[in-house]
């Protein structure tokens, strides 16, 4: 296709409705129409001019604001039936395959589809992704088609407009005026903050033209917001991590390398309702109990540079700290949360070896059921051995004792009793509610005298270095959108002809109200010919030959 | 306007959509790929090197993964707990027989139980290997392990050749030993 030359012989890209310069329109259908389509000054969108190459097809897809659309009503419309079955996170079950079988066990063929086509972890599947990327194309692609054009056209315009132009706008005025008439309005307008600029015999006026960008602005914000978001499946911007941390414990943190922390204790308050919380007396009574503060104290410790992970014999403390709920420990841009609790886990257990007959007691022993030893040696040369331990007792597999977690739950313990009575031992197998004796009846038993508990405290290790790349690219769109609603590209042509009759005409991209209270206040200090709203006459003159027809 | 000038003008606005769609695409594939990865086992995969560790064995000794260079080192993380982790210590003890000679080395890292139970577990089984106890879980976490068991296959050059999870029979031992031998 070859440049537009117009009349007044400036050079218009291909596809121009009017042109950039005089405003004449260059196609039959512009002449004919009423009023002239101001939205993007007559430009012609760049992708439906160019249409040949493969590239140009697919720049012409995403150029469309009806793709765009599309791809959001699509985005909502998944994003909607990922909430009808629980995300992955919710559901009990860890391995991909585990996974798998509870939407198919639960949910049947229903619960197969959802998971075969990623609806089980929405945002990360491929395609969520992929639609989510093709938004940002379209974004920026719309923009750039739209936003060029429209720059150079209100970059390349000039104070005289030819006089068709000036009859399209919907606000038009027509009439006498004298050798002061020019001068006046462009005294008026300045008054009001228009940019005016004068050519010959006329003058155009110009008001927050930045108004025209908000929409761009807007969306760059968003494709920077977008970025942030795809920043986050990096590895290194985001980390979301549960630690769970028993009292006494030394955990490395995860995805925080070289860090390790340390629990001194879990702290759960309650509101006593007594002195100074009186007043909360009723509530307390009401519900029971009432929880002040869950806190867990922590130590952090770092690893020093160069050393490798299991060598914690250098490890340097970094800090004491209290985390509670709200209050999360932050350091080097990590932050732990105080999520969740399990409180009264077993620690240890004391037992009296006693004579069963007589019920005497040959002493107390305390096995730590963390770090169990192999001896207890009591008064009298009475020994207990440990044979094995089994912190969580599920029962016996070919004679075995087995244990079905690691955690202190169900301790069981396989024992050898000692004492001058019984030099040659006496083996049992005790667990909380039940003792066995595989070798025969024994004379002494391990009499259970009491425990003590620990907390286990849930932590939430987070990191995100994603934020304030989120913050700015919300801030610019916030910014955009002021800018493209709350301003308003406000424009005057007034030209004096030959004869010295006044043509004048406006425009803005919003608020007619606005425009024609600036006008009003023009008129009437430059004694300007009364103006009419084109658009309302249309309107008017409709609405009568509706009523006619009926 | 000339027809050179209207053809460089269209060959550089191809140029110019093209570079475009192509950053976008990239980005957008990168995402994907990230997404898409993250699942499984998020740091390692096969051909990264092995991350360095050292830890302490029953026996007081410490053990270093660098320190094996050169040779296969078949590191194994366990617990008392885990069934198939029991299951399978018979077969890579008798296994570690053979190829102990011909440069394998055995790791087994238990996760963070106490000194008595691993003990007396080492004993009971007749382990032959050695076992560190990996306290506060830190190389756990550096390995990224997420089941039990699970064996990280280490080659001569320190890289991982592949990562097994869930139970090996003697068979897979055996291959398993032969892929990380050293020439």
């Amino acid at each position: 296709m070859d440049k537009l030359i117009c009349k007044c012989g400036h050079e218009n890209p291909p596809g121009t409705v009017l042109c950039e310069s005089c405003g004449r329109p260059l196609n039959e259908q512009e002449q004919n129409k009423q009023l002239a389509d101001m939205r993007y000054e007559g430009t012609a969108r760049r992708s439906q001019t160019y249409n040949k190459s493969i590239i140009d097809k697919i720049w012409n897809f995403f150029s469309s604001v009806k793709v765009g659309v599309g791809i959001i009503i699509v985005l909502l419309i998944a994003a909607a039936l990922g909430t009808i079955l629980p995300q992955k996170q919710y559901v009990p079950a860890t391995t991909e395959a585990d996974i798998e079988a509870y939407y198919t066990d639960i949910y049947g063929s229903v619960g197969t589809v959802y998971h075969a086509l990623g609806f089980h972890d929405l945002y990360n599947s491929f395609w969520f992704i992929g639609l989510v990327g093709m938004l940002a194309i379209s974004l920026i692609i719309a923009s750039l088609d739209r936003f060029v054009p429209l720059y150079k056209s209100l970059k390349n315009q000039r104070v005289l407009r030819h006089s068709s132009f000036m009859h399209k706008q919907r606000i038009l005025a027509e009439g006498p005026g004298d050798a002061e008439t020019l001068k006046k309005a462009e005294e008026k307008l300045t008054d009001l903050k228009y940019k005016v600029s004068t050519d010959k015999n006329g003058l155009l006026a110009e008001k927050g033209r930045f108004s025209r960008w908000g929409p761009y602005v807007n969306h760059i914000g968003l494709i920077i917001f977008l970025f942030g978001v795809m920043l986050r499946m990096m590895p290194g911007f985001y980390v979301d991590e549960t630690l769970w941390i028993r009292e006494g414990e030394t955990r490395a943190i995860p995805d925080a390398p070289g860090y390790v922390l340390e629990s001194k204790g879990f702290t759960l308050e309650t509101y006593t309702g007594e002195g100074e919380e009186e007043k909360f007396g009723e509530a307390i009574d009401r519900v029971g109990t009432v929880a002040k503060n869950y806190q867990t104290d922590v130590v952090l410790y770092k690893i020093p540079e160069g050393a490798l992970p299991g060598d914690t014999a250098d490890m340097e403390m970094v800090e004491e700290h209290a985390i509670r709920v709200n209050q999360p420990f932050k350091f080097d841009g990590y932050a732990l949360y105080q999520m969740d609790f399990q409180q009264d886990e077993l620690k240890t257990m004391s037992f009296a070896l006693q004579n069963k007959e007589t019920g005497e007691s040959r002493g107390d022993l305390t096995i730590d059921l963390v770090n169990p030893e192999t001896n207890y040696e009591l008064e009298d040369g009475s020994v207990v051995e440990l044979l094995g331990y089994y912190p969580d007792f599920s029962g016996f597999e070919n004679g075995e004792p087995q244990t079905a977690t690691p955690l202190p739950k169900n301790p069981g313990f396989l024992v050898k009793m000692t004492t001058p009575d019984t030099p040659d031992g006496e083996t049992s197998f005790i667990t909380i509610q039940n003792t066995v004796e595989p070798l025969g009846d024994n004379d002494y038993k391990l009499a259970f005298q009491g425990v003590e508990t620990r907390d286990a405290s849930g932590l939430t290790v987070r990191k995100d270095r994603t934020l304030p790349i989120l913050g700015l690219g919300g801030l610019i769109f916030m910014i955009g959108v002021a800018q493209g609603m709350y301003f308003n590209h406000r424009r005057f042509w007034i030209q004096q002809q030959a004869d010295g009759s006044i043509l004048l005409a406006g425009h803005t991209n919003k608020n007619w109200f606005g425009l024609k209270k600036d006008l009003d206040q023009v008129t009437e200090h430059a004694s300007l010919p009364a103006y009419r709203d084109q658009q309302e006459d249309m309107e008017a003159q409709e609405k009568r030959e509706g009523e006619q027809l009926t | 306007m000339s027809t050179e000038k209207k053809r460089n003008k269209k060959k550089n606005r191809t140029i110019m959509r093209s570079v475009i769609l192509l950053l976008l695409v990239a980005a957008i594939g990168y995402t994907i790929y990230n997404s898409v990865t993250a699942d499984e086992v998020e740091v390692l995969k096969v051909g990264d090197p092995a991350p360095d560790f050292t830890l302490t064995d029953l026996d007081g000794e410490t053990h270093k993964l660098s320190d094996y260079k050169g040779q296969g080192v078949f590191l194994n993380f366990w617990g008392t707990w885990c069934e198939p982790c029991i299951k399978e210590m018979p077969a890579m003890a008798s296994q570690y027989e053979v190829y102990e000679d011909q440069g394998v080395q055995i790791l087994a890292v238990n996760i963070a139980q106490s000194n008595f139970e691993v003990e007396t577990f080492a004993r009971q089984y007749g382990l032959n290997f050695p076992i560190v106890i990996d306290r506060d879980k830190s190389v756990m976490t550096a390995y990224n392990i997420r089941p039990l068991p699970t064996t990280m296959l280490v080659n001569p050059q320190g890289e991982i050749q592949r990562i097994v999870t869930g139970e090996m029979t003697e068979q897979d031992i055996a291959g398993f030993m032969e892929e990380i031998k050293p020439e």
